[in-house]
């Protein structure tokens, strides 16, 4: 596999997870404008996973869709901090921002690559992704300014620290944590990232349901 | 708080009434509203006013005629008939 | 009846609307709250059965799809509140109702969804039951109510096209997958004969006579089956009524009488799935009530 195919999957993969677990809100969201909100920013997740997974699918000879569905849950290449499953609301604003901060360090390094079709999706995906930081600053915020919403989300943020190092490159985590802290105001814990290649257990009973529809039918069935 | 949305389907066309939501704040209100009513792109623009700076409006006197100021205050014809009668210039379909 | 209610009857009954601020009787508001919540609470308890099948869904485009169709159907609950709430019920006194039970919401959402099958049949038939009534709300007397229908009533139009591609997708697919799609037609046919409600005659329906549905449930019904029938059985699928017919003569569709009493038990919780599904609903709502009290409070 190619570094730049390991890197578009990489991506694809958080998105994938990423906008499946934020779309995990859907009619349990804290009110409804927000349920719509958050749908809507699991909608564009998708929709980048797509577009990077069509990327890597020209260069491998498949489809977009062949690589969301049918590969075995180790080949996966998401980040754990995607894969966790914690739907609580201060764990997921602190996801939340945690995830759209790297992504746009990362995001950043990958719109000065030299290769044009790499360098356009990820300045489509930044764009895009400008409504969904508002939306995290908004939150971020929102919760810092109350004594319970602060001590919530720093518990959340704490948890979470090892997990969002663990989205970057070596050489990209002290920008995250340059921004992270400036944001809280405080330092944050020395941490050992929680690296790419750790799969969490929630990731497997994902899969499992993620793909039993698909599996159902036989490979390249239509649905 | 009660937000009320306009929305503008394209550009020139007048703002209209979409709806209503809730939002702790204008922040709140803001993407709320975008998503409400801008995620398929089918408005080109909105106006976002808290309710409580609606005011409405709803009595207006008509004691005395003021049709004159209205179209439906003025009825043409039957001088119109007459005039053309006087200068010859009444169309053959008028004339019966 | 008194003489300003009558007016205010054969007001609405000759096509007059109605502002938030308007006089109207108290029969008349109750009986309005009364329905536009239990349409609220219908779009919100919709969700629970389709959510699930976003991260099932077999493609990304479904995904996609699928994600959307709910997130318009949460779009809606929220459109119906702020009505509701206008008339003078909060959302969270709503929301109360409906987790402990007291409230209403449509037949269609205590049942289980089952299948891939069950997705494409609710988004192609349950919603183009819905987009009936829907469109006869478009004439509601109560003006806030049929001026969001509009917004609801085109949004819910794609949704039957995503669900309609849905089933096309599977019919014309593998044997198992036809299989798929008549067996949920089988068991969400007697829902949807349920779902527009009890042949009462329309005179003697208050939501008809004051004017908040414009159509009665029975011509309904016959609009639905005229619309889709044909749709259904073009495809090769078998509708599980041996009855079901269209008499020539009355130009009116014949089929077995549906059991009222059971739709009476299943709209009043008994459903089979109603219980776990308020259940669920509550314990979200327990979870995040922190949220709205940080939100609401006054900035540091």
């Amino acid at each position: 596999m190619s570094k730049r195919t390991d890197l578009l999957l990489s991506i694809a993969d958080d998105e994938l997870i990423l906008g499946w677990r934020n779309s995990e809100w859907t009619g349990i969201a804290p009110f409804l404008e927000e349920d719509v909100a958050f749908s809507s920013i699991a909608q564009n997740e998708i929709g980048h996973a797509r577009a990077l997974y069509e990327l890597a699918a020209a260069e491998l000879g498949t489809t977009a869709d062949e690589l969301a569905f049918d590969r075995k849950p180790e080949e996966y290449r998401c980040a754990p901090l995607v894969q966790l499953r914690r739907l609580e609301w201060a764990r997921t604003i602190a996801r939340h921002w945690l995830y759209e901060t790297a992504d746009e360090i990362r995001l950043a390094a990958i719109k000065a690559s030299d290769d044009p079709e790499i360098a356009g999706v990820a300045a489509k995906i930044d764009r895009e992704e400008a409504y969904h930081r508002m939306h995290a600053e908004m939150w971020i915020d929102r919760l810092l300014a109350s004594g319970e919403g602060r001590a919530r989300l720093n518990e959340a943020m704490d948890e979470l620290w090892p997990y969002a190092l663990g989205v970057l490159d070596d050489e990209l985590r002290p920008e995250l944590r340059r921004r992270a802290e400036e944001r809280l105001g405080r330092a944050l814990p020395d941490a050992e990232p929680v690296p790419r290649d750790v799969h969490e257990a929630e990731l497997g009973e994902l899969w499992e349901e993620m793909t039993m529809v698909r599996r159902s039918a036989p490979a390249g069935s239509q649905w | 708080m009660i937000y009320e949305v306009f929305r503008q389907e394209r550009k020139g066309q007048p703002f209209q009434h979409a709806g209503s939501l809730t939002a702790p704040n204008e922040r709140f209100a803001e993407i709320y509203a975008r998503e409400q009513y801008g995620r398929r792109q089918e408005s080109v623009a909105l106006w976002l006013v808290p309710r409580e700076a609606v005011s409405e409006i709803d009595d207006f006197p008509d004691e005395f005629d003021l049709k004159y100021r209205r179209v439906d205050g003025y009825s043409i014809k039957t001088r119109l008939r007459e005039a053309r009668e006087r200068a010859g210039t009444l169309a053959s379909d008028e004339s019966a | 009846m008194d003489t300003r209610t009558q007016e205010f009857l054969e007001y609405v009954q000759s096509g007059g609307q109605v502002e938030t601020g308007d006089w109207m009787p108290d029969e008349y508001r109750s009986k309005l709250v009364k329905f536009i919540e239990m349409h609220g609470n219908s779009e919100l308890m919709g969700v629970l059965p389709e959510r699930d099948w976003i991260l099932r869904a077999p493609t990304l485009q479904r995904k996609l799809a699928l994600t959307a169709k709910i997130q318009d159907e949460v779009g809606h609950a929220q459109l119906i509140y702020r009505v509701v709430e206008d008339l003078g019920k909060p959302r969270t006194a709503c929301l109360d109702d409906l987790v402990s039970g007291k409230a209403k919401f449509h037949n269609v959402f205590h049942y289980p969804t089952r299948t891939w099958g069950d997705v494409g049949v609710i988004a192609w038939l349950v919603d183009a039951a819905a987009i009936v009534s829907q469109k006869a709300l478009l004439k509601c007397s109560y003006a806030p109510y049929a001026r969001i229908m509009k917004k609801i009533c085109w949004e819910e139009s794609f949704h039957i096209l995503h669900g309609r591609d849905v089933i096309l997708a599977m019919v014309t697919g593998t044997q198992e997958q036809f299989e798929l799609v008549q067996e949920a037609l089988d068991r969400w046919w007697e829902p949807l004969m349920h779902f527009h409600g009890n042949p009462i005659p329309a005179d003697e329906d208050p939501m008809f006579v004051w004017r908040i549905k414009s159509q009665g449930n029975e011509e309904a019904r016959q609009q639905f089956l005229d619309g889709y029938v044909p749709q259904i059985r073009e495809l090769g699928l078998e509708i599980p009524d041996p009855a079901l017919r269209k008499d020539e003569e009355t130009a009116r569709w014949l089929f077995t009488e549906p059991d009222w009493e059971k739709l009476r038990a299943v709209v009043t919780g008994n459903g089979p799935a109603s219980a776990e599904r308020l259940a669920f609903r509550r314990l979200s709502r327990e979870d995040v009530a922190w949220v709205e009290r940080v939100v609401l409070a006054e900035a540091a």
